[in-house]
C-alpha cells in the first residue's frame, strides 16, 4: 500500500509505453476474448441454453466443480500443514522440499499427467497397494481429483507460508501466558489470522483445477458423462467444428472464472483490512 | 507447565530474558507433535510430487538406454525440440518488451483506468487453457473472422507455426510484467529522476538506471515465463491440429507417443521437459534472493493486484 502520490511524473516514455500496452492488449487478449463472444452471440439463446444444459455438458460442470473443490479443500488442509512446517520448523532436506513445492508450476501438465497416470494406474506405484483395497484411482473421478491435488498445491503453500513468516509469535507467547494450551492458541490465535490466506489459496486452488486439461486428460480416461470434464468438452466440440457450440460452453466456464476472481479479489481485502497482508 | 509460567511471568516482570524463552517455549509445539507434522506433511510431498517425479525417470529407463537415447534422437523428436525453442524465444521476448514498457507505465505513472489494465494483463492466468487455445482458432481459423481473408492472401495460422507461438505468447503474456509492476512501484522514481536531472536522456537513463535494478526481477519473469512457454499443452494442443513434424511441439509429441502406447519413447521425451522443470527450480531458488520482488510466484499477481503485498 505505497499511497505515493504521484505528482505530474517528470520521466518520459508514457505515451510510447502506455500505447504500445494498450496495442499489445488488444491485439493479444482483448480482440481474441472478444471474438469468442461474438462467437456465442451467433447462436439463439434458446439453442445456447439448449447446449450449455445438455445433459453431457451438465455432467462435465458437475465433475469439474466438484473435483476441483475436493481438490482445493485437501490442498488447504495439507498446504496450511506443509506451509507451516516449512515456515516454522527445521528439519534435514528442508531446502529441497521448499523448492520441489512449486514442481507444479514448473513441469510441464502433459508430463505431470502421464506421470501420476502410470503411478496412479492398477498396476502403478500407488495404483496396485490401492487396487488390493479395492480402490481404482486412475480412469475414475478420483484420478481427477490426484491430478487436480498436485497442480494446484503451490497456490495454497505459497499463499499461507508467506503469511506464517510474517505472523507476530508475541501474539502466540500471550496466549501460551494467558495459560491457552497450544492447541488452543493455535485454533483460536493463530488460525484465525491466517484464514484469509487460507482462503485465498484455496480460491486460487480452484480456480486453477477449474480449468485444468493437460494434467487430467491422460489420467481421467475421459468417459463421457463420468469422467470428461468440462474442459474437455470444449476441446471435443472443437475437434467437430463446432466451434458455436465450443465458445457457448467456454463462455459459461469464462463466467465461472470470472466469479473465482471475484471471490479471490475480495478475500484479500478481507485479509487486507485484517493486517494480514501489510 | 503454562499457570506456573504465566505466574512467574507475572509476579517478575523484571526478568525480561527468562520471560522470553519460557513464553516462546510455550508457542511451540513439543518435539513429538512437531515430527508428526513433518513426517505427515513430507508424506504427502512423497506421495503427489516425489513419487510421480521419480516415475517419469524410472518409466523412461524401462526399456534400457537404447531405448532412452533412440526416443531423443528421432527426426520428429528433434523437430519438436526446435519448435519448442522457437515457441518459448518468441514468446519470452515478445512479453520482455510487452512487460518492461507496461510497467514503465503502470509503475512510474498515475492514470486514469490503471486498475483495469492491470486486471486486463492478468486475464490469461484466470483463462483455461482450451479457451487460450480456442480464442485464435475463431480468429485465426478457416471459417474465423479473418479466415478467408488469410486464405485468400495464402496465410495459415492455424494448424501452423504462428498460431502455436501466438497461443504460448498468450498463456505466458502476465509472467515477466506482473513482476516488475511490484518491484519498480517498490522502487520509485527517485534514481531515475536524478538522472534526469543530470542531464542524461531518457532512452540512456532507462539503459543505465532503470534496467539494473530490476534486472533480477527481470531474469526471474523470464525463467517463470520460459518453463511455461516450453511446457504448454491445453492452449498450444488446440492450434496445432498435430501436423507431423511441423506443429509439433514436445508436450505434444510426449501426448502422441503416448496415446500410440509408445510409453518409454513418450517417459523419455517427458523426462528432457521434468529436467527442464528442475533446472527452472534450481535458477528460481538462485534468482529469488537477489529479486527484490515479492517471493510469490507470478499467477499470484492476479489475487494481488499491482500493489506489493
Amino acid at each position: 500500500m505505497t499511497a505515493r502520490r504521484k505528482r505530474k511524473s517528470i520521466l518520459p516514455g508514457f505515451g510510447l509505453t502506455l500505447g504500445f500496452t494498450m496495442l499489445y492488449l488488444s491485439l493479444l487478449v482483448l480482440l481474441p476474448l472478444f471474438t469468442l463472444f461474438l462467437k456465442s452471440a451467433t447462436l439463439t439463446w434458446s439453442r445456447f441454453w439448449e447446449i450449455v444444459t445438455s445433459d453431457r455438458v451438465v455432467a462435465s460442470y458437475e465433475l469439474s466443480f466438484s473435483a476441483a473443490l475436493i481438490a482445493a479443500a485437501v490442498d488447504a488442509v495439507f498446504g496450511l500443514l506443509v506451509a507451516w512446517v516449512l515456515a516454522r520448523y527445521t528439519f534435514p532436506g528442508k531446502r529441497i522440499i521448499d523448492g520441489l513445492v512449486d514442481l507444479p508450476f514448473a513441469l510441464p501438465t502433459a508430463v505431470a499427467g502421464i506421470s501420476l497416470t502410470a503411478v496412479y494406474a492398477e498396476t502403478g506405484w500407488i495404483g496396485a497397494p490401492l487396487a488390493r483395497l479395492g480402490i481404482k484411482a486412475a480412469f475414475t473421478p478420483l484420478g481427477v481429483v490426484i491430478a487436480l491435488v498436485f497442480i494446484a498445491l503451490p497456490f495454497v503453500v505459497r499463499t499461507v507460508q508467506p503469511v506464517i513468516q510474517n505472523l507476530d509469535r508475541e501474539d502466540e507467547e500471550a496466549a501460551a501466558s494467558l495459560g491457552a494450551s497450544r492447541f488452543a492458541a493455535f485454533r483460536r490465535v493463530i488460525l484465525p489470522t491466517l484464514l484469509p490466506a487460507v482462503l485465498t489459496g484455496f480460491a486460487l486452488a480452484f480456480a486453477r483445477a477449474l480449468g485444468e486439461y493437460g494434467s487430467v486428460v491422460f489420467i481421467s480416461g475421459n468417459m463421457p458423462m463420468r469422467t470428461e470434464i468440462t474442459p474437455l468438452v470444449i476441446m471435443t466440440k472443437l475437434e467437430q467444428f463446432d466451434y458455436a457450440g465450443a465458445a457457448a460452453v467456454a463462455v459459461v466456464m469464462l463466467v465461472a472464472s470470472f466469479f473465482c476472481l471475484v471471490a479471490t479479489n475480495m478475500l484479500q481485502l478481507w485479509g487486507r483490512r485484517r493486517g494480514v497482508w501489510a | 507447565m503454562p499457570p506456573t509460567d504465566a505466574a512467574r511471568q507475572t509476579a517478575r516482570p523484571e526478568e525480561r530474558p527468562i520471560r522470553a524463552t519460557h513464553a516462546s517455549r510455550a508457542a511451540t509445539e513439543p518435539p513429538l507433535v512437531r515430527w508428526t507434522l513433518i513426517a505427515v506433511a513430507v508424506l504427502f510431498l512423497a506421495l503427489f510430487l516425489i513419487v510421480p517425479l521419480v516415475a517419469v525417470f524410472a518409466q523412461a529407463l524401462e526399456k534400457g538406454v537404447g531405448v532412452y537415447v533412440k526416443a531423443l534422437s528421432d527426426p520428429d523428436a528433434l523437430s519438436a525440440v526446435r519448435l519448442t525453442l522457437l515457441a518459448a524465444a518468441t514468446a519470452v521476448v515478445s512479453n520482455l518488451v510487452f512487460g518492461v514498457a507496461a510497467a514503465w507505465a503502470i509503475a512510474k505513472f498515475d492514470f486514469h483506468g490503471k486498475n483495469i489494465l492491470v486486471a486486463l494483463i492478468s486475464l490469461p492466468f484466470s483463462v483455461s487453457p482450451v479457451i487460450s487455445g480456442m480464442v485464435f482458432v475463431l480468429l485465426f481459423g478457416a471459417s474465423g473472422i479473418f479466415g478467408p481473408w488469410l486464405s485468400a492472401h495464402g496465410l495459415k495460422i492455424i494448424f501452423a507455426v504462428p498460431g502455436i507461438l501466438v497461443a504460448t505468447t498468450f498463456v505466458t503474456l502476465p509472467f515477466i510484467v506482473s513482476e516488475l509492476i511490484p518491484l519498480m512501484e517498490a522502487q520509485g522514481d527517485e534514481d531515475e529522476e536524478a538522472a534526469l536531472a543530470l542531464g542524461a536522456t531518457g532512452w540512456r537513463t532507462f539503459l543505465r538506471v532503470t534496467l539494473p535494478n530490476i534486472k533480477w526481477g527481470l531474469l526471474y519473469g523470464v525463467i517463470l515465463c520460459n518453463a511455461r512457454a516450453m511446457g504448454e499443452f491445453g492452449a498450444v494442443s488446440v492450434v496445432s491440429g498435430h501436423i507431423r513434424p511441423v506443429t509439433i511441439t514436445l508436450p505434444l509429441h510426449v501426448e502422441i507417443l503416448y496415446n500410440e502406447y509408445k510409453f518409454s519413447a513418450a517417459f523419455a521425451v517427458a523426462s528432457l521437459l521434468t529436467l527442464l522443470a528442475l533446472v527452472t527450480l534450481v535458477a528460481k531458488a538462485l534468482v529469488e534472493g537477489r529479486a527484490k520482488a515479492p517471493r510469490l510466484p507470478a499467477e499470484f499477481a492476479q489475487a494481488r493486484g499491482a500493489r506489493p503485498a
